[in-house]
C-alpha cells in the first residue's frame, strides 16, 4: 500500500477544479461560437453556424493569413538572432561577460508586454528615437512610417521572442556533449566546418522546441500586435477584442478564437511531426 | 602542441562584432524608454532639450497605478500561492501513485502554455456572463491560477526528479504518518524547486496583461491594464519613467540572483563540467 495513497484525494482534487475551470472555459468559448448575436447585449440566441460563415469575410481571412505569416516571420528572425547569443552565452569563457550576455538577453522576459511595447512605440514613432537619430544624420528628410506597420510589429515581436528562444537553444548547445567537436577537430575540420556539421545538428531538437514555443507565443501575441499595429496590422487576437468590446459581438469573437485554436492544434501537430521525423534521422 | 586553425581577422572579428549588434538590438528599447523618461517636456524628442524627474513624480501619485498595483498585489500573491500549493500537491502525487486520468488531467493543466490567453480571458468572461456572476477578485484570480500552474507544474516535476524516494520510505517505515513525512521531508527537500516555481508564477502573474484585459472591471483593474489605458489616454513619458521603475527593480533581481543562486545553474544552461 502506497504510503501517498491516502493523501490522493486531498491533494489531486483542487487540480481536478481548476482543470475542470479549464474545460467549462473553452466549452464557453465552443457553445458561444454557435450561438445566434443579438445586437446591444451580452445574452445570445439560438444554435446557429451563421458566425463561422460570416468568418468567410475578406477582413477575417487576412487577419489570419497575417497572423500566421507574422507568426513564421517572427519564428525564422528570432531563431537567427538569439542562436548566435545563445552560443556565446554557453562557450564565452569570462564569467563577468557571460554574466553580462546572460542579464541583457533574459531581462526583457521578466519586464512584461506592456513595458516593451511601449518601449517600442517610443523607439519607432514618427517622432521617436530611430526616426530622429536618421534625421540628426541627415539619411532621411520625412519620418519613415513604422508604427502602425507590418515592419512595426515584426520588429517588436522578435525583441519579444528572443529571451525565451536564447534561454531555449542556450540549454541545448550547453547539453552538447564536446567530444565529438574535438573528434572532428582532430580529424582536421575547421571551426566553421565544425559548426556546420557537428554544433548546428546537434542542437537541433533546441531549436526545433524553441521554434514551436516562439510560433504558438506569436500566434498568441496581443498586446504588440494591438498597440504597434494600431488596427492597421489585424491579426486573430486584436479582432477578437474589437469583436468582443466594440461591437460586443461576442458570439463571432468565439468562432474567431476556435479558428484560431484550431490552427494552434495544426500547426503544433505540424512540429510534433518534425522533431519525431528528426529524432528518428538521428536516431540512426 | 595542438595547432589551432587560425582565421583571417575579419572572419574572427565577425562574430563579437554580431553579439554587439544583436545586444544593441535588445537593449535598445530599454536605452529609448530609459532616456524618454527624463524628458521633461510632455511631448517626447530626442535628445531631450531638457531633463525633469516630474514623469517619476507621476507614477507614483496616479490614482490609476496605485489601484493598479493593490489589484496586482492581491492578485499576484493570491494566484502564486494556490498555484503552488495545487501544484506541489499534484506533482508529488503524480509522481509517486498512479491514478486513472493522470496523463488527461495534466495535459489539461499545461494546455495554458499553448492555448492563448485571450481565449481563457474570453471564455471566463462569457461564462460569468452566462451564469450572471459578478466579475470580482475571485475570477480574476482564478483566470492567473490557470495561466500560472504549469510554470509551476514544470519547475516542482523537475524538483521531484532529482528526489531519493528512499527518503520518504526510510520516514514511513519508522513509523511517521504520510502527512508528517510530506511536511517534515518532501517539502523541505523540493524548497529550492518551490521557491522557483513560485517565483516565475509571481512575475508571470503580475505582468500578465491579454486575459486580465478581457476579465477585469474598473475596480479588479490590475497594473498592466492600468497601463495599457493609460497608454490610450495620454501621450506624455510618464509610462516611460514607470518602465524604468520596472527596469530599475527587474535587473537588480536578476543580478543579485545571478549572484547568489546562478542563474546559469537555475535555468539549466552550464556545460557539465568534465
Amino acid at each position: 500500500m502506497n504510503m501517498y495513497s491516502r493523501l490522493r484525494g486531498w491533494l489531486v482534487s483542487p487540480s481536478v477544479i481548476v482543470a475542470l475551470c479549464i474545460c467549462v472555459a473553452l466549452f464557453t468559448v465552443f457553445q458561444f461560437s454557435l450561438r445566434a448575436y443579438i445586437p446591444g447585449s451580452l445574452d445570445v440566441g439560438g444554435f446557429t453556424l451563421a458566425n463561422f460563415t460570416g468568418l468567410g469575410k475578406s477582413i477575417y481571412r487576412d487577419a489570419l493569413w497575417n497572423t500566421l505569416i507574422l507568426s513564421i516571420e517572427t519564428m525564422v528572425f528570432s531563431l537567427l538572432l538569439a542562436y548566435p547569443l545563445a552560443y556565446a552565452l554557453v562557450r564565452v569563457r569570462n564569467r563577468a561577460l557571460k554574466s553580462v550576455i546572460l542579464i541583457t538577453a533574459i531581462t526583457p522576459l521578466f519586464l512584461g508586454e506592456i513595458v516593451r511595447t511601449y518601449s517600442w512605440i517610443i523607439a519607432l514613432g514618427s517622432n521617436g528615437f530611430i526616426n530622429s537619430m536618421l534625421r540628426k544624420l541627415g539619411l532621411v528628410e520625412f519620418p519613415v512610417d513604422m508604427m502602425f506597420t507590418h515592419f512595426g510589429v515584426l520588429v517588436a515581436l522578435v525583441h519579444v521572442t528572443i529571451p525565451v528562444v536564447v534561454l531555449m537553444l542556450a540549454a541545448a548547445i550547453a547539453h552538447i556533449d564536446r567530444d565529438y567537436e574535438k573528434a572532428a577537430q582532430s580529424l582536421g575540420a575547421g571551426p566553421i566546418r565544425i559548426f556546420l556539421t557537428v554544433t548546428l545538428p546537434l542542437s537541433m531538437p533546441g531549436i526545433l522546441a524553441s521554434s514551436t514555443t516562439a510560433f504558438a507565443w506569436t500566434f498568441s501575441a496581443f498586446a504588440t500586435p494591438q498597440m504597434i499595429g494600431g488596427g492597421r496590422v489585424p491579426t486573430i487576437s486584436t479582432l477578437i477584442y474589437q469583436l468582443g468590446f466594440s461591437s460586443m459581438n461576442f458570439p463571432l469573437a468565439a468562432s474567431l478564437s476556435i479558428v484560431g485554436l484550431a490552427l494552434t492544434a495544426v500547426s503544433l501537430w505540424v512540429f510534433g511531426k518534425l522533431t519525431a521525423r528528426f529524432k528518428h534521422i538521428g536516431g540512426h | 602542441m595542438k595547432i589551432k586553425p587560425s582565421l583571417p581577422w575579419p572572419v574572427r572579428m565577425a562574430g563579437p562584432v554580431l553579439i554587439c549588434l544583436i545586444l544593441a538590438y535588445v537593449l535598445l528599447p530599454v536605452v529609448v524608454v530609459s532616456v524618454a523618461a527624463f524628458n521633461a517636456k510632455a511631448i517626447l524628442s530626442f535628445p531631450p532639450e531638457s531633463l525633469s524627474w516630474r514623469w517619476f513624480g507621476r507614477v507614483f501619485t496616479y490614482p490609476d497605478f496605485q489601484h493598479g498595483f493593490k489589484t496586482s498585489l492581491i492578485v499576484t500573491v493570491a494566484s502564486s500561492a494556490i498555484a503552488l500549493v495545487i501544484g506541489t500537491g499534484l506533482v508529488i502525487i503524480a509522481k509517486r501513485t498512479y491514478f486513472p486520468g493522470k496523463e488527461t488531467l495534466q495535459s489539461i493543466l499545461l494546455s495554458p502554455l499553448v492555448v492563448p490567453h485571450f481565449t481563457i480571458g474570453l471564455g471566463l468572461l462569457m461564462l460569468a456572463a452566462q451564469i450572471r456572476l459578478d466579475r470580482g477578485y475571485d475570477i480574476v484570480i482564478l483566470c492567473h491560477v490557470i495561466l500560472v500552474l504549469p510554470f509551476v507544474l514544470r519547475s516542482v516535476y523537475v524538483s521531484m526528479e532529482n528526489l531519493d524516494d528512499r527518503l520518504e520510505h526510510a520516514a514511513a517505515s519508522l513509523g511517521a504518518p504520510p502527512l508528517k513525512v510530506l511536511f517534515t521531508v518532501m517539502i523541505p527537500l523540493l524548497a529550492p524547486g518551490l521557491f522557483g516555481g513560485w517565483l516565475f508564477a509571481a512575475i508571470m502573474s503580475f505582468n500578465e496583461f491579454t486575459a486580465s484585459l478581457f476579465i477585469t472591471t474598473q475596480e479588479t483593474q490590475t497594473l498592466p491594464v492600468a497601463m495599457y489605458n493609460y497608454v490610450r489616454e495620454f501621450a506624455d513619458p510618464t509610462l516611460a519613467a514607470l518602465s524604468v521603475v520596472y527596469i530599475v527593480v527587474t535587473a537588480s533581481l536578476l543580478i543579485v540572483a545571478n549572484y547568489f543562486l546562478g542563474l546559469g545553474k537555475v535555468l539549466n544552461i552550464e556545460e557539465s563540467s568534465r
